[in-house]
């Protein structure tokens, strides 16, 4: 029998199983995945719970209920990769041999990174909406909280859904004016980047959403620690921001076993081939997601449009053909503006987000890089989508190549 | 391609002003910049923009922490350098691509 091992049963290790399931005969294919956690979290929920919209159960479900017949799942942590004997080391001391690895362990934030995150004021006066224990205790403070300085802060680029923060501050928004507190509140938005996000015309547009709202944006602000006497952020270069409830998006990094496995740059992401998803130096190797170093949006999204490319590179290096599909680095993301809107971008590695209708040209029903109440039930069925057809690696009517209908330049 | 002249020499720059050839570079092109940013280059600027060059050329990813942990110049040192956005300025100075890891 060949084995093919996945390791992290996520989004993408999770589809990758599903799809490689149904492709790889049974009779010829061990398909193992490994994860050490038993609870899969629909990750972009954490940002509906701090304000009730979403409640535990619309986040939490076992991975085995997404994990199809025929593939071993083995609940356990994993301790190194040794890709030179095409092997891993599991932390219980088993030894898994693979024909062909997919590295799909995500990333994780790293409060401990930034001093003072994680002292006397963490989940009293800070928080962090990137984790379900996060959002949940945010939830509870702001039932209660009256104001006055609402900072959300992120600590370094790349980070989970690049727009969530985003959202979270215009969430905020929306949430304090329906009870009455938004006079007694600033919200205040704090980024490393030089603008509101990271492309340009989507920068543009959703800065001014933030004027528009009365949020203020402090631009190039690289956060060196939290001071938690005086409740302040100071910045490398020594500028000071004063809090009453600071939200962090903590920075983010790669698992530790990639370290360990040597597999990975200095911030535990795997050092991948951004087009063909394969390891750098070892062909037998893939990544999908979050745990690669691509440089391109860490989101369930891109996931899903990988794990397209992924299943095409894998079955070429299975039959020992050249590696025919590429990833163009598409991205595609729901933006909650509050009040029941949303807009909606689409992007990929040469292209930003631009404004048009998606995913039928002319005709929508999504309207892109704009405010429209259709954007806002995309992102509320996108949940749906995401238990029922995302994760069982069903086919979905977007295409993961990128496409210029609809785009206006 | 916009074309911009810096030091008597034309070079090839995106609309934002970085340079998209990296051999066109010199360290008199580097002066130029540099003063068009208020920066005064000195040898401890050079050897960082040559360090930042060599791991460009290596495709090696190149944000504010992975400088600040290279073992080079900490974190604090190259705000000292770069002051207000270190690795956006450290790039357009040292000819290099405007770093893609914000994304």
């Amino acid at each position: 029998m060949k084995k093919l091992l996945i390791l992290g049963a996520g989004t993408g290790g999770t589809i990758m199983a599903n799809k490689m399931r149904n492709l790889l005969e049974r009779d010829e294919w061990d398909i193992t995945i490994v994860d050490q956690h038993k609870t899969h979290y629909y990750q972009p929920g954490f940002l509906f719970m701090p304000f009730g919209y979403y409640t535990k159960h619309d986040v939490v479900k076992p991975k085995t209920n997404f994990l199809p017949f025929g593939v071993n799942v083995i609940f356990q942590g994993i301790e190194r990769i040794d890709a030179t004997s095409d092997s891993v080391h599991l932390k219980d001391g088993t030894l898994l041999h693979y024909d062909f690895l997919i590295i799909a362990t995500g990333t994780r934030t790293a409060p401990e990174e930034t001093p003072g995150l994680t002292g006397p004021l963490w989940h009293k006066n800070i928080f962090d909406f990137y984790t379900y224990e996060g959002a949940e205790a945010l939830a509870g403070f702001f039932k209660t909280w009256k104001g006055r300085e609402l900072v959300l802060n992120i600590a370094d680029m790349p980070i989970k859904c690049p727009v969530a923060p985003l959202e979270f501050v215009m969430f905020a928004d929306a949430f304090f004016t329906e009870r009455g507190l938004r006079n007694d509140i600033n919200i205040t938005y704090v980024t490393p980047m030089s603008g509101a996000f990271t492309k340009p015309r989507a920068s543009k547009v959703l800065g001014e959403l933030l004027v528009q709202k009365n949020i203020k944006i402090i631009p190039d602000f690289y956060i060196e620690k939290v001071d938690n006497e005086k409740k302040a952020i100071v910045s490398y270069d020594e500028r000071e921001i004063p809090f009453d409830c600071l939200i962090s998006i903590p920075v983010h990094k790669g698992n530790p076993l990639i370290g360990r496995s040597g597999l990975g740059d200095e911030m535990d992401f795997v050092k991948a081939d951004k087009y063909t998803l394969q390891q750098v130096e070892f062909p037998n190797v893939f990544v999908i997601g979050d745990a690669g170093n691509f440089p391109t949006s860490k989101a369930g999204s891109v996931v899903h449009f990988q794990a397209d490319v992924l299943t095409e590179n894998l079955m070429c290096a299975i039959e020992n053909r050249p590696l025919t599909d590429k990833f163009d680095g598409h991205s595609n993301c729901y933006i909650e503006t509050g009040f029941g809107k949303g807009a909606l971008i689409d992007f990929n590695y040469d292209t930003e987000p631009l404004p048009g209708s998606f995913p039928f040209p002319g005709i929508g029903p999504f309207g892109l890089l704009k405010e429209t109440r259709t954007n806002h039930y995309g992102k509320l069925m996108f949940r749906w989508i995401y238990w029922h057809i995302l994760l069982k690696g069903k086919e979905m009517p977007i295409d993961s190549k990128m496409t210029m209908a609809g785009k206006k330049m | 391609m916009a074309q911009k002249n810096f030091a008597g020499i034309s070079v090839d720059v995106n609309d934002e002003g970085y340079m998209t050839n990296p051999s066109q570079w010199t360290k008199d092109i580097a002066r130029e910049i540099a003063k068009e940013e208020g920066i005064e280059l000195t040898e401890k600027h050079y050897s960082l923009l040559e360090f930042l060059r060599q791991k460009q050329a290596k495709g090696e990813s190149l944000t504010i922490r992975s400088v600040g942990t290279s073992g080079f110049i900490d974190i604090k040192g190259f705000y000292q350098l770069f002051p207000g956005a270190p690795m956006k300025k450290a790039a357009k100075i040292a000819g290099i691509p405007k770093p893609a890891s914000c994304v």
